[in-house]
This record gives structure tokens, sequence and C-alpha cells, in this order.
């Protein structure tokens, strides 16, 4: 199939347009207090960075955003996590469909144990998409967005484990983007890739904040200094600021922000 | 050079030889067994050519019959039934255990598997005979046949399916351990519910796992003796269904080796029962290992 024949209108993902806003979120798991009084705004098709040592709880938070803790044990969350005006944390909320809205991409890329072409289907088909022809046109699609249509378009079938790392981790996202969600999570997402692959998903998140809120958590500084939009610097669990990225890069407020951005501590 | 010093490496090297001989002769010992029994199972051999032992029905040692096909059948059945039945309900329960329950569910229940997997056979053999062997003869089969003892194919698999459950949920419960949270992740993420997780993607990736745990099953379920003995009827006769007595091969060895063993073959042909055992376990087990390698590659 040629790029031609796939047109915008047929399988575009209708990026829905949705807010995220976290509101007083406290995070306890036993006793330890994780998350205090997390009080943010995500901006809408932007790159908001999470920096932040080593155990500040930037990973906690992201996953928060997807209810991944709820299979954690001894966990209490208070607060919301508003999406859409719509608390995740509601009693009675729907956890599938909000995950749904929140595509992730983890550290290390992890393809389901299946075809490359099944990978992407895989979101669509448990949703109830079955007609072959859309899921053709899906899979083409999202694998041309990733940039790896060219590469793997005469392979669709084979396990996707056979993919290098870096085609895997583009392949994740293709996946997470092939479900419509409204954000992507990325927890390091490229911390196990080479220099290359690295460089490749960086410029596929600036392509992507187009349609997408797009929140990352890094660990590293000049990663953050080169694609964000937003930062939010967190130190043991409290977030310590949080802004447009030219200011904290440039003109941090608070004292602590100012040591790590100079690398007193990481 | 002190002498204390050269007395300290001589320890260590007269110690790592001697475990050395040690370890060498455990795993003689199973060749020594392996060969044992088949040198023993040359007699009848020589006189009745293998497919005719394996291939025949008769079992008449006194007239020098020696049909084993009732007993590899009556194996096959109640190992057969004992795997359908144990491995719906370990695998239900593995998932249960590690994909649902909370972690004081897993300490309550991972005690009381220990504690069935620990429990001596003759026990099983014993609440089978008092309580399934009833059950089957005075409830269940009434509903499809006449008369029945009880004492059958079907008795002899629940016993040894109750057996190996505890085996099989605990393989079952580390094969799904392995399969990592970031896959449940990011299959969550998608907006998957917790049972297309598993279903779709748990299972799949652990599918080679679980097939090896059920070969291991096999080979363990094979060689089980005493309580298929007290439960299975002992008739060799190839059963008819699943109420019929059945006579497994191991139970074959316990019941007969050292009596009669004035029968000319006799005892030859037990030792060629031992061997064929001693076959299918080695064969199964290694099956399980190569499989268990190739999903740590």
């Amino acid at each position: 199939m040629e790029a031609s024949s796939i047109t915008k209108d047929t399988v575009k993902p209708t990026a829905k347009e949705a807010h995220l806003s976290v509101r007083n979120l406290n995070v306890h798991i036993l006793k330890n207090h994780i998350l205090k009084n997390i009080d943010i705004e995500i901006p809408d098709k932007s790159i908001t960075c999470i920096i932040g040592p080593s155990g500040c709880g930037k990973s906690t938070l992201l996953k928060t955003f997807n209810r991944l803790l709820d299979k954690t044990e001894n966990v209490t969350i208070t607060g919301k996590v508003l999406v859409d005006n719509e608390n995740l944390y509601e009693k009675d909320a729907e956890v599938t469909h909000i995950r749904k809205k929140m595509g992730l991409l983890s550290q290390r890329p992890c393809p389901l144990p299946m075809s490359i072409y099944d990978n992407i289907a895989f979101g669509c088909k448990i949703h109830g998409t079955r007609n072959k022809k859309k899921l053709d046109e899906i899979v083409e699609y999202q694998l041309r967005a990733v940039g790896l249509w060219k590469e793997v378009k005469d392979r669709l079938h084979v396990p996707a484990n056979k993919l290098s790392i870096g085609q895997q981790q583009r392949l994740c996202l293709a996946r997470g983007l092939a479900v419509e969600p409204a954000f992507i999570l990325a927890d390091e997402a490229t911390s196990a890739l080479d220099p290359i692959s690295s460089k490749h998903i960086e410029e596929l998140f600036v392509e992507l904040k187009k349609d997408y809120a797009i929140v990352m958590v890094t660990h590293t500084l000049r990663q953050a200094l080169r694609i964000a939009d937003y930062v939010v610097f967190m130190y043991l669990g409290e977030v310590i600021e949080a802004g447009p990225a030219e200011q904290v890069f440039k003109n941090p407020r608070r004292e602590l922000t100012k040591k790590y951005l100079e690398g007193a501590f990481s | 050079m002190n002498k204390k010093f050269s007395n300290r490496i001589f320890k260590d090297k007269l110690a790592s030889g001697v475990m050395l001989g040690l370890t060498t002769l455990s795993l003689l010992l199973v060749v020594g067994i392996g060969i044992g029994l088949y040198l023993k199972s040359q007699p009848i051999l020589e006189q009745k050519t293998l497919w005719t032992l394996l291939s025949t029905t008769e079992w008449k040692p006194s007239n020098g019959e020696f049909g084993f096909l009732p007993f590899i059948l009556g194996t096959l059945w109640i190992t057969g039934l004992a795997i359908v039945m144990a491995l719906s309900i370990a695998l239900l329960t593995a998932i249960y255990l590690t994909e649902y329950s909370k972690s004081s569910v897993k300490r309550f229940v991972f005690p009381a598997l220990d504690i069935l997997a620990g429990l001596p056979s003759v026990v099983y053999g014993v609440w089978g005979t008092l309580f399934i062997v009833p059950w089957i003869s005075e409830t269940l089969a009434p509903h499809f046949v006449e008369y029945a003892t009880g004492y059958s194919t079907l008795a002899g698999g629940i016993v040894l399916g109750v057996m190996i459950l505890p085996l099989l949920i605990s393989l079952f419960v580390e094969i799904f351990s392995v399969v990592p949270d970031d896959l449940r992740n990011a299959t969550l993420s998608l907006g998957a519910t917790p049972w297309q997780t598993i279903k779709l993607v748990v299972l799949r990736k652990s599918f080679s796992g679980i097939l090896a745990a059920v070969v291991l099953a096999i080979s363990r379920a094979f060689g089980e003796t005493i309580a298929v003995l007290m439960v299975c009827g002992n008739l060799p006769v190839i059963p008819g269904s699943v109420f019929d007595s059945c006579y497994p091969i191991p139970a074959l060895i316990a019941n007969n080796y050292g009596e009669m063993l004035s029968v000319p073959l006799y005892d030859s042909a037990l030792m060629l029962a031992a061997f064929f055992l001693f076959i299918v376990v080695l064969v199964f087990n290694a099956g399980s290992r190569i499989i268990l390698h190739r999903i740590e590659r």
C-alpha cells in the first residue's frame, strides 16, 4: 500500500482534546508519604517534563495518571486527578476507559508476545474493532506515524521481539497511539535506548505534541532542556517548582531548583 | 612455605575431590539403575519381541504370556484423567493467586499447598478408598452404568489429579511471576481488563512454561504407585470406560515383585516394566528441562 492510499480522515486518530490537572494529590504506601500535596496542571498540546533526583516520586506521579498504582498493596491515594473535570479516583470511575486515554511508554520497550501487526492491532481489537481492513489501515497509519513502516512493512507478521530495541520502543509508541489516547505518558522512555534511537523518540514527541499532551519523566536534564515546553521539578515527593521550561531553566524561583540544575545533587 | 599453609590448601583440595566424587556417584547411580533394569529385562526380550510384549493384551505369567498393553493403557488413562482434571483447576488457581489475590490470601494458601504436596501418598490412597471410591460407586456411576465397584480408572485419575495439583499450582505461580510487570502494565494501559491481560498476554507469554510444567507433572504422575494402586481395582484388562478397573504399570510392579518369582520370565517382565517407567520419566523430565531452558534464553 502506498502512502497516498491512506487518507488522513479515514484513520487519523481524533486526538481528543483533554485536559489533565492534579488537585491536592497524596499517596501513601504503608506509612511512607510518597507524594505530598501535588497540585499541578498539565498543559495541552505540549511536552511536560517531570524532573528530579531518584526516588523523588516522579514515576509514582506518572502512575497515578493511569491508575497503575491500583494493584500495589497498602497504597492510599487521596486527592484528585482530573481529566476533563472527571476525577480518575472517583469511587465509580471505570479504570479501563481511563487507561485508554493514557498512552504509556515504559522505560524498557515491552512488545506484547505476538507479531508486529498484532501488537498494534491488539488495542483496537480489545476495544471491539474486528474489521480486517480497518485494522490494516490503523496498523499502517500508526507504523508510519512512528517512522517504522518502511522498516517493517515486509515482515509485519514476525514476532515483535525480533526488532531492535529502538524499533521496539517506536512500536510500543505506535501501539499506544492506536487506541487513540489523549495523553502520552513516558517513563524515562529513552533511557534504555542508544543515542540514535533516543533521538528518534524525542523527535517523534516533538512531532506528536501537535496532537497530544505528552508527560515525560526524565532523568536526563539535557533531554528536558532539549524538548520540554513545561517543567515540573520534584524533590522528596513534593513539587518544588513548575512552569514553562524557559523560566524554570533560566530563572528558577526556588533555591533548590537552582541547585539541582547546577548539578549540586542528582 | 610454612606447614600450616600447605595443610589448609591440602584440605581444600581433598574436600573438593571428595565432593566431586560424591556428586559423580549420585549421577552414576541413575546410569547404574538404568543399566541394571536393562540387563535384567534382557531374558524376556530374548524370547519375545518388544512389539509382541507391548501390543498384546493377555497377561498370564504362568502360561508365559506377558501382554503389557492393558497396563500401558491403564497408566495412560489415569495419567490423562489426572492431568485434564488438575490442569484447569491449577491454572485458574495460579492465575487467581498471582493476578488477583492479596498477599494475605497468598500467605494462607501457599503453606496449605505445601502441606498437600508433603502428605505421604498412602494418605491420598486412604482418602480415595474411603471417599472417592464409594462416591463413584454409589452416586456417580449409577447414572451411567449398571454396576460399578468404584475401584476404577476414574478414582485413580481423581486421586492422582489431587496429588499433582499442588505441584502444578506452585509451578504455574512461579511461571506467571516471571512474566514482567511492565508487560502487564503495557497491556493494562491500552485499556485491557485484567482478564484480557491474562488471557491474551500473560498466558501467551508463559505458554512454553505451562507446557514444561505439564510435562513435569505427567512424569510425576506416571510413577505414582501406592495411592493409585489402592483405588484403581488392579485388573489387567483394558478399561472400557472410566468406571472400569485398570492396572497401571507401577501398581503391577509393586503388587507382584517378590511373589511368584519362580514363574519363568516373570521377574524379567516386571524389570522390563520398570525399565519402561524409567525411560518415560527420563524422557519427560529431559523434555521439560529443554523447554524451560529455551524459555530462559
